[in-house]
């Protein structure tokens, strides 16, 4: 069963294809891993995915609706949330603002009601800090939760973004390089944490450098080189592909690992 | 939470002690009129602010809704006999409607050009009142009737300095209440990350529209009060360099703190007053302290000092 499906997306900037006739698809719980070197089109396409960036041509479907061309607080609505590979964080708000923020949908937002703060307002942000704060828990950011985002490391900026894309309770997420510049331990975690996400049925789309979290995790992948997909399959098949090795090393470098 | 529900009772608690502490030091009337204008500006600066320090947008042109606010008590009274009070609301009313009819398609723009089409605004609202002198009195402004409420005739600098200082306590209660509720978050949220706001589900358009529309309405009915209060309104207090004021105050106080906006009112309308006795070197040494404070307080007055404060009490 798919949850979230694109397919033939394309995409040109000044007359490059940035994307080409790339297609995907992902079921609940699934994890589908989308790798390529640098420059293969793997943000683009999903700036395309989440209604960031607007497609050429294709079309992006979300639990069997079209959904082509809807503006990301749409798509947040109908249960897609994503993380950024440069951090996008609320800077001036705390760690707990920002998760709050991530509960937006969850919440009733009425604009006299809150411009008297009436009781349900100050009954309802209780609520909301209590789940934004469990959401914390979930990615071991508890013990921050009232310090500015601004203040926080680049690893914890990482984990935070997670937190607020979760805390709409999506269906699909998808994790723009949620391990870089993380350290070993803090990729353990995250891999930890990306497998409690799928276990609990949300299906996740990742873009991801860390080859050794990809294999370990994914359960599909999707090969891109310039805009363009070179392979898809099981991570094992992907692996010894030669198409990809080539993609990556180059033809002398691929004929070097052949024969290592 | 709890702590910030204590903060933003501990600043109201605090502004009504000024308010009803000052009186007690000031010597004459005069003080009374110079503290109520500064109420007024401060209710204008801290709509404002929610607009600009929250949901980081600008206005270059909001002594025009200032403007409508003044011309509604004035003319309303005058050509068609509606009391002042009702001409107040009328006015409110007509600037939040003037919001968000041209707010909407003038909010797609960014930064300068945001600037630039507010700007463009505020220019166009003061230019009717100019022009429509059958209706406004042109450039020479007009008188304003009384204000009377309930055969209550509020004049005198004393009442008036009561009246505006609690329009201010009620236009700080709003906007503290503002700032934790799913609407402020969203304000503050689209002014540091458009898109992420827009992931986590906030229709961008829709709350910026709302930010612009808040601060309509606080500096609408802070332009009745001045009229009411002067008895007379001339077109100045709908032109650019009044609208510039009002931007001054907000950042000078510090963009996104309320108290900051009363603060940068308080400073811009007493300074001049204070810096008379330089007489023509006046505007020289009010423009000079101006730029000294944003260069040492760059994030506002109170901000900055907020920051000091509490690097002292953790040392």
């Amino acid at each position: 069963m798919t949850i979230l499906a694109a397919r033939d997306i394309g995409i040109s900037f000044g007359g490059v294809k940035a994307i080409d006739d790339v297609s995907f698809a992902v079921s609940p719980g699934q994890i589908l891993s989308i790798i390529g070197p640098n420059g293969a089109g793997k943000t683009t396409l999903f700036n395309i995915v989440s209604g960031v960036y607007e497609r050429d041509q294709g079309q992006v479907e979300l639990s069997g609706e079209d959904v082509t061309g809807l503006t990301p607080d749409k798509l947040a609505t109908r249960g897609l949330s994503r993380t950024f590979q440069n951090l996008q964080i609320f800077q001036r708000m705390t760690a707990a603002e920002n998760v709050m923020v991530g509960r937006h949908l969850r919440e009733r937002c009425n604009l006299l009601a809150d411009l008297f703060r009436l009781p349900s307002v100050t009954r309802q942000n209780a609520e909301t800090r209590d789940a934004a704060l469990a959401f914390l828990d979930d990615v071991g950011l508890r013990s921050s939760a009232d310090v500015p985002a601004g203040s926080l490391s680049y690893g914890a900026c990482k984990r935070l973004e997670i937190a607020r894309a979760l805390a709409s309770e999506p269906r699909v997420l998808l994790l723009d390089e949620p391990a870089a510049g993380c350290n070993a331990v803090e990729t353990e975690e995250i891999e930890e944490l990306i497998r409690r996400v799928a276990a609990k049925g949300i299906a996740v789309v990742l873009v991801e450098h860390d080859m050794k979290l990809v294999m370990k995790i994914s359960n599909h992948i999707l090969v891109l080189n310039r805009g363009k997909p070179i392979a898809e399959g099981k991570p094992q098949e992907v692996r010894d592909n030669p198409a990809v090795l080539e993609a990556y090393l180059g033809k002398h470098g691929a004929r070097e690992a052949a024969r290592a | 939470m709890l702590q910030k529900i204590g903060y933003r009772y501990l600043i109201l608690i605090a502004l009504a002690v000024v308010v009803a502490v000052l009186p007690l030091i000031f010597p004459s009337s005069y003080y009374f009129r110079v503290a109520s204008l500064v109420w007024v500006s401060a209710l204008a600066a801290i709509g404002l602010n929610v607009l600009m320090g929250s949901a980081g947008q600008v206005s270059l042109g909001h002594a025009g809704f200032f403007g409508i606010g003044a011309y509604a008590v004035a003319i309303g009274p005058a050509h068609f006999g509606i009391p002042p009070w009702a001409a107040l609301l009328l006015g409110c009313i007509i600037s939040s409607l003037l919001a968000y009819l041209v707010g909407r398609p003038i909010l797609k723009l960014k930064g300068h050009y945001l600037a630039i089409a507010t700007l463009g605004l505020g220019v166009l609202v003061a230019l009717v009142i100019t022009t429509e002198s059958r209706w406004t009195g042109g450039p020479d402004g007009m008188p304003v009737a009384k204000l009377v409420l309930f055969g209550w005739r509020v004049s005198g600098s004393d009442t008036w300095y009561w009246v505006t200082g609690g329009l201010l306590i009620l236009g700080t209660w709003i906007a503290l209440n503002l700032n934790d509720t799913p609407t402020g978050r969203a304000f503050r949220a689209l002014h540091d990350s458009e898109v992420a706001a827009r992931v986590a589900g906030i229709n961008v358009a829709r709350f910026k529209l709302q930010a612009f529309v808040i601060a309509a309405a606080y500096a609408s009915i802070a332009g009745s009060a001045l009229a009411l209060m002067n008895g007379f309104i001339n077109p100045d207090q709908a032109g650019f360099l009044h609208s510039v004021e009002m931007v001054t105050m907000v950042v000078l106080g510090g963009l996104g703190s309320v108290v900051g906006s009363i603060v940068g009112a308080a400073v811009l309308i007493t300074l001049p007053q204070v810096l008379t006795v330089f007489q023509e070197y006046e505007h020289l040494l009010l423009g000079f302290i101006i730029i000294v404070s944003m260069i040492f307080m760059r994030d506002g007055i109170v901000p900055t000092l907020s920051r000091i404060l509490a690097k002292r009490t953790q040392a």
